[in-house]
């Protein structure tokens, strides 16, 4: 057979005492030659243990105990070691999420693409350093960034690099574990552009991991391609991604588009999927999305679900797919059969369709003098950091990492700063929040100066604004209780509260972001990263803040997980009428939320306006580069 | 009263100590934070063992640490008069080994001297001879047969009285279902060890002879003591100046960041022994220069020991602050820290409750190893001579007379093996002690155990 095969992948890893975790439990599929398979599913569901199965580089502990892999008839777990290490990253080669730290960051890239052309080309000398050229040519990177180290190329090119690394030993399958996730929106279209196209020259299978739908589905454009979705430990669908996109036929696909924000669903509460994933070391009777399906009916309990084909090509693990017609889910609160119709090819923006679902404040132009004040008003701020050199540290320069940027928040609005990683964003935030002192501008909360403000009158100006931020897992003390971490902002700015008042008020808090009551007297780790995104918005909160700033609140989350904040943010506005000032790279998440939007790039605001204009009538080139490199618009 | 309690310096310190721990506990014995990690380190089987073992250490240390001077015999018409010799009430204790003095070297359990000397015989000729001990086995009449006997017998009594005294102790507690296992094997086995030493070292030196013939068991059962004091006060100087100077660094920055760093580097610097041994020079001239305020040799060796600890404590912080600036440098750009900045927390609560708690366990680390480092570079400074009183018994003085008698054959080993011995019980008790209590306040290491 060409290409790899995977028949019943089982894989176990032996956990404290003796408890067993299965992360994957009987995987099928092939990838043939110029071949791509996505295999797409949420954080836990045993794609990435998948990969390092087939590598056969589990994890301590971790080991196959069912299964077949082939490699153009060859069986893999068959080969010693030693013959395995030919193999791997010689005709099965895999890429990793992180650039930054796949790399040696003490070898030039001429060295690492020539460590992979010794091990399985065999070339050395002059030979080896004609071909690494090569290889860079054909991943787009000049020749002279040969002698290059990884500290100086950027991300992007550090992942083509790491491409050409694996390019070496002329792959028969890729695997990509996340290759873009790290990476921003415009370096990733240009990597998936390379993937694309290196896998139809070289005639290599390709196997792509990935949790974004979008991505997914950019890659498997042909029709020979396949999406596979994973759910606990099992492909639950599996199909050509036209046939997926247009109609998914496990509730959990369905479920999976449905949660997706976009902008046409602006003012829509966003589906949810209730529950998580089934813990690996679960013992399943029947199917293992049982307790979360809209769908469920008494048999989805007790037996478990065949792989069905629904049309041509299409298989789905579901009871309901047996019928090869999928019911409408509605009456549980699923997809109607019109929406599932009205997920297209191609996400057309028009935010004017529907009226009733026009975002709450019809805030259109920029400025908004003449109608209420402003929460916030930052004018021509700017933050620059010294270069210092030599011994005498003289400042050599300046950092502009915040140049002039004039924004305005209305009550009760949100305003998404779209950007780049590095364009000053959270930079932005902070020295809005005064978290670093600006160089220069003026920062007016309701009218009021921020600038010099000291002690008393700045910490009750605090009060007024509070921050969110991106990763729920450094933003909450690993050593406090979630009740004390609710209450050290109330301590420290609502002194009229007593330590019952406080208490009292945290549990107030808890149940406003559902949270369990008890939640208080548990640390941190204890709960998921949805769950301690919620924490910290409960502790913003506290306050009574007129104002958020959100710093990426849901980019570290699932996109399941992600509906959920979504939809408590949303309420949050409108129970509280808060105003956010909402700082994301995803322009999907902005489309859906965001009144109005002001792009970034260079510490500089290129362009600003309602979302609707922003999204469908860019003016500026980098904005119209940004909406065109999002995957699935082409 | 026929003796007066003497409170040296060190001895004050000891308790203020003590009550300062006592107050702690008392103030937050309703405190679940502070409760629960404690009764996860006594409940879990390692915990309990070492925590027992380095009690009784503690407990040694304390007896040791209640002094007091005799009263001289009245002489008519004058003033009570109090001997020059201040004792302890473990030097009470152990009266028979502390008298028990002999000539010289002596091997354990021996019942003869460890040099030749030379005697008159019974028929008047002179001889050439190991001669017997005046105390190790002298109730022996004849030691090579009545030697193995007499030990089994001692030796078996004192371990059975250590199991009766363990099975009174343990018994109501296993009743009641409150025993832990390996608590109670941990006290078998002390009480079993003490059983043994209380049966035989009135009669034997079980560990052996020092040069002058002092009993070795004693002196290491006084070293603990000193090993104690070294270890333990001279943490108490570096945490604040590790802690306070390592945090303000990491967290303030800029030119407080830079004063620090420009003294550690400095005091890094200079050698350490030569800072340390000018550092003991001037303490000693200016002790000598004061006779008046030391009224007994034992108070002014126990000035030069605490003398010793202020300046291993004032050269020994540098290590643990460059961790810990290393370690705030990171933390404070961590999202939490920023998250209390928005919300006006005051500078020292985050400094108190954000970063602290966060870098304890490198605390805990760096102060286990660091003390059992202390108790030796006692030893190293003792041999250069900077060390304590040399008329103060410590595991350091005790290797420093073990060196040279190393290169003596047969070998006189019994010195250092017992100072080793009780000092690699001491650290490796501390060592998994400490182990134990990071895990205990590590959140994420609940249920691991």
């Amino acid at each position: 057979m060409n290409g790899l095969s995977v028949e019943n992948l089982r894989v176990e890893i032996a956990g404290a005492g003796d408890r067993r975790f299965v992360p994957v439990d009987g995987v099928d599929f092939t990838v043939g030659a110029d071949q791509c398979v996505a295999l797409l599913g949420e954080s836990g569901c045993g794609k990435s243990m998948t990969a390092l199965a087939l590598m056969r580089l589990l994890p301590e502990g971790g080991r196959v105990t069912a299964g077949e892999v082939n490699l153009q008839g060859d069986d893999l777990f068959a080969l010693a070691e030693s013959a395995m290490g030919g193999v791997r990253g010689g005709r099965l080669a895999m890429i990793f999420q992180e650039p930054q730290t796949s790399l040696n960051p003490v070898m030039s890239v001429a060295e690492q693409i020539g460590e992979a052309l010794a091990a399985h080309r065999g070339l050395a000398g002059a030979a080896a350093r004609a071909e690494a050229g090569r290889l860079l040519e054909a991943v787009g990177l000049p020749t002279d960034r040969l002698d290059a180290y990884p500290f100086q190329l950027s991300g992007g090119q550090r992942q083509r690099a790491l491409i050409a690394m694996m390019l070496a030993g002329e792959p028969e399958v890729l695997i990509a574990d996340e290759p873009t996730t790290a990476l921003d929106v415009t370096v990733q279209a240009q990597i998936l552009d390379l993937l694309k196209d290196l896998r139809s020259r070289r005639g290599m299978g390709l196997l792509l991991i990935t949790h974004d739908l979008d991505v997914a589905r950019e890659m498997t454009l042909s029709p020979n391609d396949r999406v596979a979705v994973m759910y606990a430990g099992q492909i639950v669908e599996w199909a050509p991604s036209a046939g997926l996109y247009a109609a998914p036929r496990h509730p959990y696909t369905q479920k999976l588009f449905a949660v997706l924000p976009r902008l046409d669903r602006r003012g829509e509460r966003l589906d949810s999927l209730p529950g998580k994933v089934p813990a690996p070391d679960a013992v399943f009777s029947g199917c293992r999305f049982a307790e979360r399906c809209p769908a469920v009916f008494a048999r989805c309990h007790t037996q478990i679900p065949g792989f069905h084909e629904v049309a041509p090509g299409h298989f789905a693990r579901c009871h309901l797919a047996e019928a090869a017609a999928i019911p409408p889910l509605s009456p549980y609160g699923g997809l109607s059969k019109g929406e599932i119709e009205g997920i297209p090819g191609r996400v057309e923006v028009v935010a004017a369709a529907n009226p009733t679902q026009t975002p709450i404040s019809p805030n259109g132009g920029f400025t908004n003098e003449g109608s209420e004040p402003s929460v916030l008003e930052i004018s021509d701020l700017a933050v620059h950091f010294p270069i210092r050199k030599g011994l005498l540290k003289r400042t050599v320069g300046h950092v502009k990492a915040v140049d002039g940027v004039s924004l305005a928040v209305a009550a009760g609005e949100t305003l998404a700063l779209v950007g780049e990683s590095g364009c000053g964003k959270t930079t932005l935030a902070r020295a809005v929040l005064r978290l670093i002192e600006p160089s220069s501008g003026t920062v007016r909360l309701f009218g009021e100066s921020l600038a010099g403000l000291t002690g008393e009158a700045l910490r009750s100006k605090r009060a007024q604004m509070q921050i969110v931020f991106q990763d729920p897992f450094s933003s909450l003390n690993p050593r406090m209780r979630v009740g004390d971490i609710l209450e050290e902002g109330m301590a420290a700015l609502l002194p009229e509260l007593d330590k019952s008042g406080r208490t009292h008020r945290a549990a107030e808090l808890l149940d406003q972001v559902g949270l369990p009551t008890d939640a208080a007297g548990r640390y941190p780790h204890e709960f998921s990263g949805g769950q301690r995104q919620r924490i910290a918005i409960a502790r913003a909160l506290a306050v009574n803040p007129k104002l958020l700033i959100l710093d990426e609140p849901t980019s570290a989350l699932d996109v399941s997980v992600q509906a959920q904040i979504l939809n408590l943010l949303a309420d949050l506005r409108r129970e509280h009428g808060l105003a956010y000032l909402f700082i994301s790279h995803n322009l999907s998440v902005v489309g859906y939320l965001a009144d109005r939007v002001a792009v970034m790039r260079e510490g500089r605001i290129l362009e600003s306006g309602s979302a609707e204009q922003i999204f469908n009538r860019p003016e500026n080139d980098y904005t119209r580069l940004l909406l065109d490199s999002a995957p699935g618009r082409h | 009263m026929n003796f007066k309690p003497v409170l040296l310096w060190s001895d004050a310190l000891i308790l203020l100590l003590l009550a300062v721990v006592a107050a702690g506990v008392w103030l937050l014995r309703h405190n679940e934070t502070f409760r629960a990690p404690l009764r996860q380190v006594l409940a879990s089987r390692m915990g309990s063992a070492t925590a027992l073992i380095l009690a009784v250490y503690v407990g040694i240390g304390l007896l040791d640490s209640l002094h007091y001077v005799e009263r001289l015999p009245d002489e008519p018409g004058k003033a009570a008069q109090y001997s020059g010799e201040v004792k302890s009430v473990l030097d009470k204790l152990l009266t028979p080994l502390r008298e028990h003095v002999e000539k010289t070297y002596s091997a354990p359990f021996a019942t003869h001297l460890y040099a030749k000397e030379t005697m008159t015989g019974p028929d008047g000729r002179e001889l050439r001879d190991y001669p017997r001990l005046k105390h190790g086995g002298a109730h022996l009449a004849d030691p090579d047969t009545e030697f193995w006997p007499d030990v089994l017998k001692r030796g078996g009594l004192g371990v059975l009285g250590g199991m009766v005294f363990w099975a009174l102790l343990v018994f109501p507690l296993w009743k009641r279902g409150r025993a832990h296992s390996a608590l109670a094997w941990t006290l078998l086995c002390v009480l079993v060890v003490t059983g043994l030493l209380v049966a035989l070292a009135p009669h034997y030196h079980v560990l052996g002879t020092d040069k002058v013939g002092q009993d070795v068991l004693y002196l290491s059962l006084k070293s603990v003591r000193t090993g104690l004091l070294i270890g333990t006060l001279t943490t108490l100087v570096v945490l604040p100046l590790g802690l306070g100077l390592g945090i303000a660094a990491g967290y303030f920055g800029g030119r407080v960041d830079d004063v620090i760093q420009y003294l550690y580097t400095t005091l890094n610097s200079i050698p350490g022994v030569l800072l340390i041994a000018a550092a003991v020079l001037v303490v000693q001239v200016q002790i000598e220069a004061h006779p008046e305020l030391f009224d007994t040799a034992a108070a002014r060796a126990d000035m030069r020991l605490l003398a010793l600890c202020g300046i291993l404590g004032l050269t020994g912080w540098t290590g643990l602050a460059r961790l810990l600036r290393a370690e705030t440098l990171k933390l404070r750009e961590l999202e939490f820290v920023q998250a209390a900045r928005a919300f006006g927390v005051s500078r020292m609560r985050i400094l108190a409750r954000h970063l602290l708690p966060n870098v304890m366990h490198l605390v805990l680390i760096t102060v286990v190893i660091d003390f059992s480092g202390l108790v030796l570079a006692e030893a190293v400074l003792s041999y250069v001579g900077v060390g304590v009183d040399p008329a103060m018994i410590s595991f350091g003085n005790m290797i420093n007379g073990a060196r040279l008698e190393l290169a003596r054959e047969p070998v006189v080993w019994w010195q250092l093996v017992a100072a080793f011995l009780f000092m690699f019980v001491l650290v490796l008790a501390a060592n998994l002690f400490a182990d134990q209590v990071r895990d205990a306040l590590d959140p994420k290491a609940k249920g691991r155990a």
